[in-house]
């Protein structure tokens, strides 16, 4: 299934992209999807960690993702 | 009538704008913080910041903080304005106003919108000196 990831602050520069469509297996949950991320793209290691966002909410490791999710890397934020 | 405003802009951030939201002929005093773009980083020199956002969430957690503030501190009226794009040293990057009838509130409503929108809302900035640019934040 598809979702979109994506990439914000440092991500954007360590993986070379913004925003791209990415293939899941279906009962993929937001940690499975950070470990095939880490493999994907290893330079995302070089960050402290990162939070993810899904349809423009935090989502801890255990939510499930479905088809059309709009899923963000979040590094760590520094506004203000 | 609304009683929060929040905003993410590439235009100049006024703080006439965000005292003109708050006030209130029921209000006894405004707080504000105005967050400027200091000129080094420990001890180096910077040339300008670049503020960058995942903007409609952003402005979801600006929101939720605005609306947490009303919830836990007697105020009246809240606004949280951020810029993004490049900004130069004494530029202002981020607005937070607030009115109450008493002062102790709208003091301890404007901490707690930026100690809490510095660790939640998804703006990143990246600092600019001569020999390169650096992610804030981003570096274990």
């Amino acid at each position: 299934m598809k979702i979109q990831l994506l990439f914000f602050g440092i991500a954007t520069d360590l993986v070379g992209e913004n925003s791209i469509f990415y293939e899941l297996n279906s009962e993929e949950t937001v940690l499975t999807l950070k470990k095939e991320l880490l493999l994907k793209y290893p330079k995302l290691k070089n960050i402290n960690e990162f939070a993810i966002a899904v349809n423009e909410e935090y989502a801890e490791d255990d939510l499930v993702l479905r088809e059309n999710d709009v899923v963000a890397i979040i590094p760590p934020v520094s506004g203000g | 009538m609304k009683n929060t405003a929040v905003l993410i802009t590439s235009e100049k951030l006024k703080v006439q704008d965000c005292y003109d939201f708050v006030q209130d002929a029921a209000c006894g005093g405004i707080a504000l913080f105005v967050g400027t773009v200091r000129n080094s980083t420990k001890n180096k020199e910077v040339s300008l910041l670049d503020f960058s956002a995942y903007e409609p969430m952003a402005l979801k957690e600006m929101q939720k903080i605005a609306d947490l503030a009303l919830a836990k501190f007697q105020i009246h009226k809240i606004a949280i304005h951020h810029a993004v794009g490049e900004l130069q040293i004494g530029d202002i990057p981020v607005i937070i106003a607030v009115s109450s009838a008493h002062r102790k509130a709208a003091f301890e409503a404007c901490e707690f919108a930026i100690d809490t929108l510095k660790e939640t809302v998804p703006i990143w900035k990246k600092e600019h000196f001569n020999d390169g640019e650096v992610w804030v934040n981003s570096h274990p």
